[in-house]
């Protein structure tokens, strides 16, 4: 059966991209630092070896929309272009090009569908920021087969808070049960408070400190039940109107387990939302 | 209330290049235009498939018109879609990192939680 080697949460940050590769005056003053510490992230994929990444994030309204809008979706394809023209626009974001793996989409849409969970699916998904990002930040040679999975934390009704760590916990079950000698990573970014278009929006930090600190708390500790106890649906409009992203870091959670303490744990404070960065050794990093 | 159909509108001018700057520069004819050539194009079909009851009510079509985000908001306009559309249309006349975005939160300010309500 397949290993999985490594259980990633992170925030995606498109202008990370930008940042990083700027240069002279365009380069921002905590551009070095955020390039330190994703850079110290990125190691704790390379030393996990995979061979494939199972990639959580979230559409934002570019390829799904109202008109059909999945609640969770498996990309089933041989390959995924990436990245869309408002991204390049806004973020100064590449296009980029990304192979699939088509019989581990095939057993997570059979196993999720048949353990309750109604995925949707799509044979030619373009995919953007939610999970370019990551690619960019955790394995820039973007040379390892994805399985791409898309959460709705965008478009109101969306799944509870349960749900997500549901079929975390159920995404972790199916990938060990895939018959293959390979070695996955299960990847997936989210938010912390975030606001987007409203008057909290691009201040100083996150719009909710003591909720980012909570957060990574409960995070850091796998601390499912407080956080259970703590979040809903309602409760995220709070820190900021586009905290439902956390609800993939939930998800994450349910990922890496209940109780499980995260092997690494980092943050950066930055303008607008609080970067954080989680990584898990199911089986140890050196026996993985 | 048609919330659905502002939502359509931004998101289906955000994502082209020419009708973000005919929007820009012509903001009510587009929004007259939009609402009688395409505000009822149903975009995941493959051929010119239409519905025939979109339209927007008159607050919604002013709203769009005057490029007025703040009144967008109050209306329950997915804040992501306008955030985008308008940083494309409008930070290019700004020359502070993040001025328009702050300015864009600072016009905002009299909003409350819990903020208007966005499901469609």
């Amino acid at each position: 059966m397949a290993t999985v080697v490594a259980v990633i949460a992170s925030t995606h940050h498109p202008f990370f991209y930008k940042a990083s590769t700027a240069t002279g005056e365009d380069r921002p003053p905590f551009a070095d630092e955020w390039v330190r510490k994703i850079t110290a992230f990125r190691e704790t994929l390379t030393r996990a070896n995979p061979d494939v990444l199972v990639m959580v994030g979230s559409d934002h309204f570019h390829q799904l929309w109202l008109d059909n809008m999945p609640q969770f979706l498996v990309g089933k394809a041989p390959f995924y272009d990436a990245n869309w023209y408002n991204e390049e626009r806004e973020f100064g974001m590449p296009r980029m090009f990304l192979k699939g793996n088509e019989d581990l989409s095939t057993h997570l849409l059979r196993e999720g569908i048949d353990r309750g969970f109604d995925l949707a699916f799509s044979n030619e998904l373009r995919i953007d920021h939610s999970i370019t990002c990551p690619i960019i930040t955790l394995r820039p040679e973007a040379d390892l087969p994805i399985v791409p999975i898309y959460t709705n934390i965008f478009a109101p009704p969306m799944p509870r808070p349960k749900r997500f760590v549901d079929l975390g916990e159920a995404i972790r079950e199916i990938v060990e049960s895939w018959p293959s000698h390979l070695r996955v990573a299960i990847i997936g970014t989210g938010h912390l408070s975030l606001e987007l278009g409203g008057p909290r929006q691009f201040g100083p930090h996150g719009p909710d400190p003591e909720f980012d600190r909570r957060a990574v708390e409960w995070i850091a500790g796998g601390d499912l039940e407080s956080c259970l106890a703590e979040v809903t649906l309602d409760s995220l409009h709070a820190p900021g109107n586009a905290t439902h992203g956390f609800m993939d870091f939930m998800l994450m959670m349910g990922v890496a387990g209940a109780g499980a303490k995260a092997d690494y744990v980092d943050s950066l404070d930055l303008f607008h939302t609080m970067e954080a960065y989680f990584t898990w050794y199911p089986n140890g990093v050196d026996a993985a | 209330m048609s919330k659905y159909l502002v939502d359509k509108f931004l998101f289906t001018i955000d994502r082209d290049p020419e009708l973000v700057e005919r929007y820009r520069a012509e903001p009510r004819d587009t929004v007259t235009w939009w609402e009688a050539e395409r505000a009822n194009t149903v975009l995941n079909c493959h051929t010119g498939e239409a519905s025939t009851w979109l339209r927007f009510t008159d607050e919604e079509r002013e709203a769009l018109a005057m490029h007025d985000h703040v009144k967008l908001f109050e209306l329950g306009a997915h804040p992501f879609l306008t955030l985008t559309l308008f940083i494309a249309m409008f930070e290019r006349d700004h020359t502070e990192p993040l001025e328009y975005q702050l300015a864009f939160a600072a016009r905002l300010q009299h909003f409350e939680m819990p903020y208007p309500d966005i499901t469609t």
